[in-house]
């Protein structure tokens, strides 16, 4: 596929600048977990080792690191930082989840998102980490032990089947929902993203996106938090996967604040349209913020 | 409720440590409050610290820590943190477990300079002095304004040998 970023001209604002910035390589950036240290001394751990590093500012402890390998100093070993994109420290910000609740990350491998919604919870509660390949989970796990995460619990099952049996069957208060996808808006960091790319890879894995949505809305109680995220510009897997939800009429659409620039999920595509409420959720693209491509929705599960 | 299942080591399961001698049903299980123990009398560490946690032993001798409680026996890939290996006669803390929990350490921690941490690190034996007692230590040195554990060291016959695993290990180099 020569062209893939062509199909979205309709729907992203300055499509050269879009393009151009997709072409641009991406800096690595390092969260600070505070499970282990707090920003302070992680700075200061970072200024002995003599690394180059800039705050984001529009997250606390989140650095760009340009140039530098994050895992070889003495802050990485000490499980005070972690390589994260910059961008993908989002969608768990987004599920705000809080010291004490118990919380679902469906697609959890290698653990960048879990590892920071422990920090979030103070390592408290559990953070069920769920991934279906073995492989990822021994990097997910490598993650959590160097972090010193320890209000994890680890599944090896496909997440649309997740069972809650092993937890006594209670239910979530929140859930991270950040599929598998086409991973178009990591093209910044892969640039051989695209060229695998088919329209049925996309529809295909829509399906799975799907059916592991669907089951975290039933594993969360009513009133529980469920945000969707994806790392792709595609409605198939975007706003088409919210519409089908949204028919279910057991979650609704919340509005969020972002402390990053983004558009509203696209109501038309290609012919189709979907629910008015998918507006409520965001797309972030490359240009905007000097990120890589991401869209995350904030679903409220009532029923 | 169930059937016969706990009297042995089942090797992909966590079962949660009895709390006593006289709670235990599988045999050489360790108890709580021996882990509680071995961490007070080793290191100085207050059991206060583990009040919230749960151990639990999944394979012989691997115990695992859980910041929470769940009903046992548990079927998971993991739970909680890799805390301490307990099949050998010397009982020995986890390189994650000494880094998350060394800093209440008030005894047997070997501060290193920069260079011996590095050597540490990078999994090398090193002669070094040291008046305490034998065993296993925990490793720290001084970063950013304070001593911070790196791993767990072997200390016998005047050499302090790395414990750090192979997958851990790292030389900055220049």
């Amino acid at each position: 596929m020569d062209d893939v970023l062509a199909r979205y001209e309709p729907i992203v604002d300055d499509f050269e600048a879009f393009r151009a910035a997709c072409e641009r390589p991406l800096p690595s950036a390092v969260r600070v977990n505070t499970i282990k240290t707090t920003v302070e001394r992680a700075i200061q751990g970072l200024e002995e080792a003599d690394l180059d590093f800039e705050p984001v500012e529009w997250h606390p402890g989140l650095f760009r690191m340009p140039g530098e390998q994050p895992g070889a100093n003495w802050p990485y070993t000490h499980g005070w930082i972690h390589g994260q994109e910059e961008v993908s420290v989002v969608p768990a910000t987004v599920l705000d989840p809080q010291p004490g609740e118990r919380v679902w990350d469906a697609c959890a491998a290698p653990g960048s998102k879990t590892t920071q919604l422990a920090a979030l919870m103070d390592d408290s509660g559990v953070v069920v980490a769920t991934d279906n390949n073995l492989g990822r989970l021994s990097a997910l796990r490598s993650n959590t032990e160097r972090l010193g995460v320890t209000n994890v619990a680890v599944t090896n099952e496909d997440a649309r089947n997740h069972s809650l049996k092993p937890f006594s069957g209670a239910e979530y208060d929140r859930s991270l929902v950040d599929v598998p996808c086409s991973c178009e808006g990591t093209i910044r960091k892969n640039p051989d993203t695209l060229d695998e790319w088919t329209l049925d890879h996309v529809e295909g894995i829509a399906g799975a996106q799907k059916g592991i949505l669907k089951r975290a809305i039933k594993a969360t109680r009513e009133g529980g938090t469920v945000v969707y995220s994806t790392c792709t510009f595609a409605p198939e897997e975007n706003e088409a996967v919210l519409d089908y939800v949204l028919d279910s009429g057991e979650c609704r659409l919340l509005d969020f604040d972002l402390p990053l620039e983004s558009r509203p999920g696209v109501t038309e595509w290609q012919g189709r349209t979907f629910d008015p409420a998918v507006e409520r959720a965001k797309r972030i693209y490359p240009h905007f913020n000097d990120t890589g491509g991401f869209f995350v929705a904030k679903l409220e599960v009532t029923a | 409720m169930s059937e016969d299942t706990r009297e042995e080591n089942v090797s992909h399961r966590f079962d949660r440590l009895p709390a006593t001698e006289s709670d235990r049903e599988v045999d050489g299980r360790p108890t709580r409050e021996a882990v509680l123990e071995f961490w007070e009398e080793r290191f100085g560490i207050d059991s206060a610290v583990f009040e919230e946690y749960s151990f639990w032993e999944r394979g012989n001798g691997k115990i695992w820590a859980f910041a929470g409680e769940l009903e046992t026996p548990v079927d998971i890939e993991a739970l909680g943190m890799s805390f301490m290996r307990t099949r050998q006669e010397h009982w020995k803390p986890t390189t994650e477990a000494v880094q998350r929990f060394g800093p209440h350490a008030t005894r047997n921690v070997i501060q290193l300079s920069r260079s011996e941490a590095e050597a540490l690190l990078a999994g090398y034996s090193q002669e070094l002095d040291w008046d305490g007692d034998w065993g296993y230590l925990i490793a720290s040195h001084e970063i950013a304004g304070d001593s911070e554990p790196i791993g767990v060291g072997l200390y016998v016959h005047g050499e302090l040998r790395s414990q750090i695993p192979k997958g851990r290990r790292r030389e900055f180099g220049e």
